[in-house]
């Protein structure tokens, strides 16, 4: 029976009064993944907006075991955490690689390859917020096209973003995925089937981040859907090379597959103050090619 | 008895000593000792999980996480190497993990060099790591068993350093243990890191300057009491240190007792330090300059980190020269051999000289009438003067 | 008194609720959830929880109605913002203004 808000596991891994920012939608997306594990895992977080989340010692605010590690080895933190619960000949426990963008397409990319190619057994899920927001928002290589950040203050960015999950799908891995903490539901279904599936799996979350990002602390939710329906963001999953359309994606594409326009989601955040009419044209044009692939790649319409 | 080179013997060591996770990447001249260990795995003898990392970060990295899940640890590296794995080196002995890297022993670039200086582990002395040096092929397979118990006694990592190609890749006689003796000497590891759902416990959080009250009621340590506690960690493991080569001799019948290799001191007013290899090669200057009625005796340091002051000002304490040979330098002072020679004897009734001289930078090959030579010249810049000279002298063709 | 009574040597945390104190003090808004309005209650019935389902930080219970602790709520306004039937609602925190 697929999960919803009355039939969900009620137990809460994440304890009240931690350090997130008011309607971090990190914090809900872990909040979901966690349920999805039930808990039984071994987290281990690069520096990150997650360490904030974790905690000050000697508290924590999370209630599974967890290792903090720097910011540019949480592929090789999960490795080791695989390869010492196999040499100890523990098992039925999931290794969590918890990280943000830096730590997964930046300074975190190499440690992440390296463990995908040697195809060790665990799950890694990015949190993306778009930018090093932990340390005030400096931008990385997820930050949009035409966003404003500490590092990129007046012209904003002038580059793409990395798609990581294309790069982590270039891996062969046996499970990769995309999600985005307004559907949590979604969310929660893939990690629950990532769970089951050995290997390494890789799941991306799209987490709109208020401060960063410049929008009133309770439009976080409606910031995730919008780049959804915008097709910014595209909720799909391969699952051994099968690509399938999910969620709000999927119901998308089924009603005939019609984009909002992106210019609404630029216009109502402030990092994209001075995001150019060529950069949204652009970036519509290139939103537009992307849906237009994933339509055609899609197995499930 | 067999006849092994210094990574054959690292590695025989690590699989004796039943390491659980290796996590290692091939770097010159530390690769044959890299590959020994997956082929051991491979073939059965040796079970352990062997992770080809993709980087010597990524090295450090398994190695933390695997130790904290409770796993008997192994890495080995060199030079840049190990540079690359600095960030991790203080990561794991602030978290107090009881990992053993064998550090072959190799000058660190710029220009690119892969033969033998001690540079690469004399930068990494800051990191909170116990540094043990070797002399021989022998010494590195039973430093190496040796570590695992201090390690894991005092809950900080050991580096074992032995000179790149000089005795990494020279074969000389060593005898292998027992296995049943090695499992004697050796207990398993008793991690003092839960990773239990059950009982969930975070590691390696944020600290605050200042103490903070736990969920307990109990005050709890700032960072700086976390790091007070490494420092008296190390300042303690000077007894660990020489027990652990007590009891290696009541099984092996080899003494390790001691932080340093004392040999023909007890007459001498002149004594030369060295460190690695070169104390070998400096026992045999020491002999040239005996056959010319100079006294000069040796003094072999073995543990750098924690630097065993108390002994060293023992030992020294009828010399009136110390000529102290150091594979390093500290750019803009000295060597660094030297700098804690000097700081051991500061403030004590020893009135010696010292003079440093830089040697064997980048494989440059020391032989003992150099040493010889070099200690001569010292005893002659005695008339001059006395008092120590700013930097040190360089036994090179500049 | 010195820290050594806590017996850490390394960085070890435990759980602990309200690990950045009381976030109910971030607050310059508070929900307040009308159970006249809220579907759950008035169906008597476990239904709908989109507040429960949404909220980051745990601190609404599924129950009927459901329920804020305002020790740990940061007011973040998501839960409102969610209801389908618009049953939350944000007032200002007195004592947080001027």
């Amino acid at each position: 029976m697929k999960a919803n808000a009355v039939n969900l596991i009620e137990k809460e891994w994440i304890l009240p009064g931690n350090r997130t920012c008011p309607g971090c939608a990190l914090s809900l997306a872990y909040r979901h993944t966690l349920k999805a594990l039930e808990g039984q895992c071994i987290v281990t977080v690069p520096a990150s907006c997650a360490t904030v989340l974790h905690g000050m010692y000697p508290i924590t605010a999370v209630n599974v075991p967890c290792v903090n590690t720097p910011f540019a080895s949480t592929g090789a933190s999960a490795t080791g955490l695989v390869a010492g619960l196999k040499a100890l000949g523990r098992k039925g426990i999931t290794v969590l690689a918890f990280a943000g963008d830096g730590g997964t397409h930046d300074i975190g990319i190499q440690s992440l390859s390296g463990a995908a190619e040697r195809q060790y057994d665990f799950m890694y899920i990015c949190y993306d917020n778009e930018g090093y927001m932990n340390t005030g928002n400096q931008r990385s290589g997820s930050t949009p096209l035409g966003a404003v950040s500490g590092t990129t203050p007046v012209l904003g960015k002038q580059q793409y973003q990395k798609d990581m999950t294309a790069i982590m799908e270039a891996h062969g891995l046996p499970y990769v995925a995309t999600c985005s903490a307004s559907y949590p539901l979604d969310l929660y279904e893939k990690v629950k089937k990532a769970k089951t599936i050995e290997g390494t799996r890789f799941i991306h979350i799209h987490t709109p981040c208020p401060p960063g990002w410049i929008f009133p602390f309770s439009d976080t939710i409606k910031f995730g859907e919008m780049a959804v329906e915008t097709g910014l963001v595209v909720l799909y999953e391969i699952e051994d090379g099968i690509f399938r359309l999910t969620s709000a994606s999927e119901s998308l594409a089924r009603k005939g597959g019609t984009l909002q326009p992106v210019r609404e989601y630029f216009k109502s955040q402030g990092r994209f103050k001075t995001i150019t009419e060529e950069q949204i044209d652009e970036l519509q044009q290139w939103v537009n090619a992307r849906w237009k692939q994933c339509l055609n790649r899609a197995t499930n319409l | 008895m067999h006849i092994l080179d210094g990574n054959q013997a690292a590695a025989i060591a690590a699989k004796m000593s039943r390491v659980q996770v290796i996590a290692a990447y091939p770097i010159t001249p530390q690769t044959p000792l890299t590959e020994q260990l997956s082929q051991y795995v491979e073939e059965g003898q040796l079970k352990a999980e062997y992770v080809a990392v993709e980087s010597e970060h990524s090295a450090m990295a398994v190695c933390t996480s695997a130790s904290i899940v409770g796993a008997r640890t192994f890495t080995a590296t060199s030079s840049h190497g190990l540079a690359y794995m600095h960030e991790m080196l203080h990561w794991a002995a602030g978290a107090r993990l009881p990992i053993v890297l064998a550090c072959v022993n190799r000058a660190i670039g710029a220009p690119w060099n892969v033969l033998n200086d001690q540079q690469d582990s004399i930068s990494q002395r800051d990191t909170g790591w116990i540094q043990i040096y070797c002399r021989n092929n022998q010494e590195i397979l039973d430093t190496v068993i040796q570590a695992y118990r201090i390690a894991e006694s005092v809950y900080v990592p050991v580096m074992v350093c032995y000179d790149g190609y000089i005795l990494s890749h020279t074969e000389m006689p060593v005898d292998i243990p027992e296995q049943v003796d090695v499992d004697r000497y050796l207990p398993p590891y008793q991690p003092h890191t839960t990773l239990d759902p059950a009982n969930p416990k975070n590691y390696n959080l944020v600290t605050l300057a200042n103490p903070r009250v736990g969920v307990d009621g109990k005050l709890c340590h700032g960072y700086m009491e976390l790091r007070y506690l490494l420092q008296e960690a190390l300042q303690n493991s000077r007894e660990t240190i020489l027990q652990a080569g007590k009891e290696f001799n009541d099984i092996f019948g080899r003494d390790y007792a001691s932080m340093f290799w004392e040999e023909r001191n007890e007459d001498a007013e002149i004594t030369i330090v060295a460190m690695g290899s070169l104390a070998s090669e400096a026992i045999v200057a020491a002999d040239m300059l005996r056959e010319e009625g100079i006294k000069v005796g040796v003094l072999g340091l073995r543990v750098f980190r924690p630097f065993p002051k108390q002994d060293v000002v023992q030992a020294l304490r009828k010399s009136r020269l110390i000529v102290v040979f150091d594979k390093n330098i500290s750019y803009g002072s000295e060597g660094a051999t030297c700098s804690e020679i000097k700081s051991a004897l500061y403030g004590t009734y020893i009135n010696a000289a010292i003079r440093n001289f830089i040697v064997g930078l980048g494989g440059r090959d020391v032989k003992a009438r150099e040493l010889a030579e070099a200690t001569k010249k010292a005893i002659s810049s005695l008339k001059e003067t006395v008092t120590n000279p700013d930097y040190p002298e360089w036994i090179c063709q500049i | 008194m010195g820290t050594r009574d806590c017996n850490h040597i390394c960085d070890e945390s435990s759980p602990g609720i309200g690990e950045a104190g009381r976030t109910g003090e971030w607050r310059t808004h508070l929900p307040v959830i009308d159970d006249k309005r809220c579907t759950a209650s008035k169906l008597n019935k476990p239904t709908c929880f989109l507040c429960w389902l949404y909220c980051p930080e745990a601190v609404v219970t599924r129950s009927i109605p459901p329920t804020i602790d305002l020790e740990y709520c940061k007011g973040c306004g998501i839960c409102a913002e969610v209801c389908p039937v618009q049953a939350i609602t944000m007032i200002p925190e007195e004592k947080n203004l001027g």
